[in-house]
């Protein structure tokens, strides 16, 4: 696994509130390859999130609760040492946000935000002296080829008018300007992988298709990863390379797309796919019967046994990764053996 | 609405309020059931010399007509006369107006620079240690009476250490006017030994009426600074790996701003009218010594013109507070 660009292992973690400790992350795996397009997989609330922002290092740090387990970008320890990690995020991992409309400062020019990003983050930024963060110099040759890349970028991402556009305030353009905005920031410090989380949520169904289309291909053509969260496998499926599916926590299933789609084994996996509406039409959409399970009081061992039809005494140990076909690894005792949905498909 | 709009519709607006600020002001000043005409007659008069007087005064004519003729000659800057230093009005306000409005300056410096500050730490380090001594603080500089605590200074200060001047605005002559205000005059004519001694002089009565108002600065920027602090565009930023010092002390800090500087004007105008007592014990040749002298004289047109120009400075700081938000908040002008 030398090859590997981020590495998560064994990763647990929670929060500490009145009513408990809520245990969010219970030892979760995931690997990924330079330039891969990964989507995480799960419903609302399994987790996703809480894992893009540990990798961000962005957690609550009063309530968090670190129980075990590494997260490993590039052979640093992120979870170890704070200072790799600080000067990792915003240059060697991006972020894209869920909501494009309150992620940007109301009260500055989308202009000085980006000035602001590339002065800290650029990727021609130098080991810069020990200035306080409000006096720190930004010289003039590289605020000129920063200006450059940013002007280029936001016309990779198709923002029109890139200079007019650096003077408006956020509340002057439309919201899928603004996600266009988000990926071109996303872009600008030439990261190696690049953190979506769910970026089309919030907009609307018709501009969806458009910014993940856009950015899959400006990540292929920069050879950028992206970690793309999601609970619509539609959009996993379009723009993928690899996906991982959370449930309540706990990764169960991870494959190829192509694989994954043709041969889920993970039983969560197989009511997920099937609960999608067919691409003809037909065909009843099917809900899992039962609930996510309290965070305060997990059930042991595999966390969708309580819901699952083949679930056994066994399943109150947690499974280690099997391997099922080239990266496909899944988490269950019981695996689906037959390709249900291929089947079904043909 | 562009900028420019906002500036013009406000100062429109200014007409219909200073009309109605006169006319309140008025009515309020004659119901007060004094008769100013006897008081400067003297106790000796008969009453035909009271009449006469109260005549040649105006002040037997009808309570409108009387006010027409006011608003007419404050239209042209004519106050009217005091009947105490027998000098125009306008001409003794205009005379105070420097003394009061430097001290209300450096008060409001003084409370701008220890309340934001403070504010922001309290927030970005709350229910800490730093936290909770400075909410006890603001919660005592907001319940310290004014004349207490100028007294306790000027024991300590003054009398004990000798530090600072008892009272007064400047000792000797002072700067060549120009201004009036004795900082601004002694840079301005670059004289040291009286820029040193106005703001020694300054100093005991301006942090007196700085105390409440940077409490209450700190506790709107603290509340601003938290309602802002766990909002998406502050987790954007930490995600991004700006710096914390840039987050705060620029992106959140301007955001936490906007109610603030709605407060700090209004701060403003409490403290230019509050200036009475801190002038009282200090002894400050400002507009409250005059206010009072008034008053204990039934002045009534001094009181009046006082009034008015403690009503028009709140107008002016309010405008220049709406102009300042179109500068912080760009959604204003939308």
């Amino acid at each position: 696994m030398t090859d590997a660009l981020l590495t998560i292992s064994d990763l647990s973690l929670g929060f500490r509130g009145e009513a408990g400790f809520a245990h969010i992350l219970d030892g979760v795996n995931l690997t990924m390859r330079p330039g891969e397009i990964m989507g995480l997989v799960g419903e609302s609330g399994c987790g996703k999130t809480t894992l893009a922002r540990a990798i961000l290092g962005v957690l609550p740090r009063a309530a968090l609760e670190l129980r075990g387990g590494a997260i490993g970008f590039r052979g640093t320890d992120m979870l170890a040492d704070g200072a790799a990690q600080a000067a990792i995020r915003g240059r060697r991992i991006t972020f894209i946000p869920q909501d494009p409309f309150s992620s940007l400062n109301p009260v500055f020019t989308i202009g000085e935000q980006i000035d602001d990003l590339m002065k800290w983050k650029s990727p021609r930024r130098g080991e810069g002296g020990r200035w306080p963060a409000l006096l720190a110099p930004y010289g003039r040759s590289r605020r000129a080829a920063d200006r450059a890349a940013v002007i280029e970028t936001l016309e990779a991402v198709q923002l029109p008018q890139p200079e007019r556009l650096l003077r408006k305030y956020p509340h002057e353009v439309s919201g899928g300007q603004r996600q266009r905005l988000m990926i071109a920031m996303a872009l600008l410090p030439e990261p190696d992988l690049i953190i979506a989380d769910e970026p089309t949520t919030a907009l609307d169904v018709t501009i969806q298709a458009q910014i993940l289309g856009l950015l899959r291909r400006l990540a292929s053509e920069r050879g950028v990863a992206v970690m793309l969260t999601t609970h619509d496998l539609g959009s996993a499926w379009e723009i993928c390379d690899a996906i991982t599916v959370m449930y309540a926590g706990q990764d169960v299933e991870a494959a190829p797309v192509t694989e994954f789609f043709r041969a889920p084994a993970h039983p969560y996996t197989n009511k997920l796919l099937a609960s999608l509406p067919d691409a003809e039409g037909g065909g009843a959409m099917t809900g899992i019967p039962g609930e996510v399970p309290d965070f305060l009081a997990p059930p042991p061992g595999c966390r969708f046994a309580p819901r699952c039809e083949r679930a056994s005494a066994a399943c109150a140990t947690r499974p280690a990764q099997t391997p099922r076909g080239p990266g496909h690894l899944v988490r269950c005792v019981h695996p689906v053996a037959a390709p249900v949905h291929a089947e079904a498909e043909a | 609405m562009r900028r420019i709009e906002i500036i013009l519709s406000r100062l429109l607006w200014l007409i219909p309020t200073l009309v109605g600020l006169v006319v309140v002001v008025f009515f309020i000043a004659n119901v007060v059931p004094t008769d100013p005409a006897r008081i400067i007659a003297g106790e000796n008069a008969t009453t035909e010399q009271v009449e006469a007087l109260r005549a040649e005064l105006g002040f037997d004519r009808p309570l409108w007509e009387q006010l027409g003729i006011y608003v007419r000659d404050l239209a042209t800057g004519n106050m009217g006369r005091s009947l105490y230093t027998q000098r125009p009005i306008a001409d003794d306000l205009a005379h105070r107006l420097p003394a009061t409005l430097e001290l209300t300056f450096a008060a409001i410096i003084i409370a701008i620079g220890l309340g934001i500050p403070l504010g922001v730490v309290s927030a970005v380090k709350r229910n800490s240690l730093t936290d909770q001594v400075l909410r006890v603080l603001s919660v005592s500089g907001l319940a310290i009476a004014s004349f207490w605590l100028a007294m306790e200074l000027q024991m300590l200060f003054s009398t004990r250490w000798g530090l600072t001047p008892l009272n007064g605005r400047i000792s000797g002559f002072g700067p060549d006017e120009i201004t009036g205000f004795f900082v601004l005059d002694s840079l301005l004519t670059w004289d040291m030994e009286s820029l040193g001694g106005a703001l020694l002089h300054l100093l005991l009565p301006a942090v007196t009426l700085a105390l409440p108002a940077a409490a209450t600065i700190l506790r709107f920027t603290r509340a601003g600074v938290l309602e802002v602090i766990n909002s998406n565009f502050v987790l954007y930023e930490t995600a991004m790996g700006l710096p914390r010092g840039l987050i705060i002390w620029k992106y959140v800090l301007r955001n936490a701003l906007i109610s603030t500087v709605t407060q700090i004007g209004l701060i403003f105008g409490v403290l230019f009218s509050g200036a009475v007592v801190v002038e009282a014990v200090f002894d400050w040749p400002g507009l409250g010594t005059y206010a009072v002298q008034s008053i204990l004289q039934s002045d009534n047109k001094a009181i009046l013109g006082f009034t008015i120009l403690v009503g028009v400075v709140f107008i002016v700081v309010n405008l220049i507070v709406d102009i300042l938000h179109t500068f912080i908040d760009p959604r204003t002008l939308k």
